[in-house]
């Protein structure tokens, strides 16, 4: 759809003209038609095998998080040991998350696990702050060893329609990050609408994302179905037209295994098997390990699983 | 022209709300004679799951309370029964005049247990003599979310099999009885007009077979009431499901209601918890 509308997304951003030109010409999302969709997909039925592989799938996509005022060296540690020993047969977790501080922490903690280390930066959660400080943030986590870094944009640089700024905030992350990759925050329940969804999502594509991540955890609403399918649309599209592919990440409020099984079924719905594996789709959350190992558990041993037997985290 | 009468449905009590069952069925209660009496839910092990989590989430709140406000609640149920008496006795499938009797008599019972609230802990608690400069104290505490499988008798084995486990602290999934199970849903309408917290009591109608074991192995459950169970191949099990996480198990046989009950249904669900103090300095 987006083809007839650009011919050359190189040029796109040459200018604020053109840039806004290009993101007010996306197509508008169709609200209820959005709601419907996910609130539909939401109610596929999965039991059994499918359940199993599909919470199996789900842990290895999890982005364990902690990102508290209160978070310590030694709870960064045991999160670690967590990620890495999620529970007997079951997969590892995708990657940990913390403030930059943290870093070296989990570095060290996770060495040869496999396991990666993402950053929070620019100055989360509200990004506001000069630009500068957003880039030598960003630099302080990638030089003690993130391998992903979570962006957020400015939200009220976005909402004013100043797209250019946002733009080369993006592109000034994204070169400080090196080979690091770039997560960028959309934080879609400040955005107001589904539109501004979808054309957030374009921008941060454009500016070179590999990731798009719905929310930092502190808004509320924070990761909806339909925002998420709406993400999920707009990597499948912008794969359409520039052969690149971008990741999604629905994070916040995301805590139960019903939740994730959910976002599974829109990923397979909406953008297919290339997107449903943890290089290409994540899910940042703080409580819902716990309760996907419950789930695992009550499916190998049959009775239902109590929080006794877990970590308090 | 007559008025068509508004009749009830009967549904489930899960976390203060009174849902259908989340699986869409029902069965046919009937009298003892065998004439139609409601359609009641039939509850699924996934509502006993929504139970569990409910009384769960119930606990720290209900077990936080001073031992004086839950006697105050209790006392407030026996208010609001007391105020539908008429209501139970002709529910009761026993007549009149005996239906009116258990009422009172369950009423009696929760003013009963009412009144245990705060002096559990000195009948069962101690100050223990200990040699040197502390104090050593043992408290019984609340177990956690018990599951009662209540008796067949609809209002007073209810009641008696409810409040000893509540008036402590415990939260509690009852299992209603499979027979007679009316009398339990009108229950949870006196429970939620009592200021009790939701989700301290949620009462779950079906079959006993069916949601029983499920209870039994629940990790997330601490203790298990089997006083209305009858088959014994059913109690076995759930007993030896229950062993797994040790919940506390109860299984007396057939109690008679009328009598005195004593505290040892309070006692069944608590814990005693010793701890040392460092007397003045």
């Amino acid at each position: 759809m987006v083809s007839t509308v650009t011919t050359s997304l190189a040029d796109v951003a040459s200018s604020d003209a053109t840039l806004r030109a290009f993101l007010h010409g996306l197509p508008g999302v169709d609200r209820v038609g959005a709601d419907q969709r996910a609130a539909m997909l939401g109610t596929r039925s999965i039991k059994t095998t499918a359940k199993a592989q599909a919470i199996d799938l789900a842990i290895s996509m999890v982005d364990l998080t902690t990102l508290e005022g209160a978070d310590t060296t030694g709870k960064v540690r045991a999160m670690c040991a967590k990620a890495m020993h999620t529970a007997e047969g079951a997969p590892r977790v995708a990657a940990v998350c913390v403030y930059p501080d943290l870093v070296a922490v989990a570095v060290s903690a996770l060495k040869g696990s496999g396991v990666k280390v993402a950053s929070v930066a620019t100055a989360f959660p509200s990004g506001r702050s000069s630009l500068e400080v957003k880039v030598s943030d960003t630099a302080l986590a990638v030089a003690a060893g993130a391998d992903e870094i979570d962006m957020v944009i400015d939200r009220g640089a976005f909402l004013s329609g100043d797209y250019q700024k946002v733009f080369e905030e993006i592109v000034a992350v994204k070169a400080a990050c090196g080979e690091a990759h770039l997560k960028v925050i959309l934080e879609t329940g400040e955005l107001a609408t589904y539109d501004n969804v979808r054309r957030a999502s374009w921008l941060a594509m454009i500016a070179g994302a590999d990731f798009i991540k719905t929310s930092t955890g502190k808004v509320s609403p924070a990761a909806t179905l339909p925002v998420t399918l709406i993400m999920l649309e707009a990597v499948r599209d912008f794969r359409d037209v520039t052969g690149r592919q971008v990741g999604v990440k629905p994070a916040g409020g995301i805590r139960t295994t019903k939740d994730a099984i959910k976002n599974l079924v829109l990923v397979n719905e909406t953008v297919g098997d290339d997107w449903l594996s943890p290089d290409w789709f994540r899910l940042g959350a703080s409580s819902l390990l716990n309760d996907l190992l419950m789930q695992r558990q009550k499916l190998a041993t049959g009775r239902y699983a109590g929080p006794d037997y877990f970590t308090l985290d | 022209m007559s008025r068509l009468s508004v009749r009830k449905t009967y549904k489930l009590f899960i976390g203060g709300a009174f849902p259908r069952s989340e699986s869409g069925r029902s069965y046919v209660v009937t009298s003892p004679k065998g004439d139609f009496l409601a359609n009641a839910s039939r509850a699924s092990r996934k509502d006993a799951r929504d139970a569990v989590t409910a009384a769960r989430k119930a606990f720290p709140g209900w077990s936080g309370a001073t031992p004086y406000n839950r006697g105050q609640i209790l006392y407030r149920i026996a208010e609001m029964l007391e105020g539908r008496r008429g209501q139970f006795a002709e529910e009761l499938p026993l007549g009149k005049k005996a239906g009116l009797e258990q009422v009172d008599a369950a009423i009696d019972r929760l003013v009963w247990y009412a009144g245990w609230s705060d002096k559990i802990a000195s009948v069962r608690g101690s100050a223990n003599p200990v040699a040197g400069p502390y104090f050593n104290l043992s408290t019984p505490e609340p177990s956690g979310v018990v599951a009662v499988i209540a008796p067949s008798d609809p209002l007073l084995g209810l009641v008696s099999a409810v409040a000893p486990v509540i008036v402590t602290g415990n939260t509690a999934v009852v299992v209603a009885s499979e027979s007679s199970p009316l009398a339990a849903i009108t229950l949870a309408e006196v429970l939620a007009t009592s200021d009790l917290p939701g989700g301290v009591v949620n009462i779950l109608t079906g079959h006993q077979a069916e949601l029983a074991p499920w209870l039994a192995a629940h990790m997330d459950v601490n203790g298990l009431d089997l006083t209305g169970v009858a088959d014994p191949d059913l109690a076995l099990r759930c007993e030896q499901e229950a062993a797994e996480n040790l919940k506390r198990v109860i299984r007396p046989s057939s109690p008679d209601w009328s009598a005195d009950p004593g505290i040892g249904r309070m006692t069944a669900f608590m814990e005693t918890k010793t701890v040392w103090h460092p007397a003045g300095v």
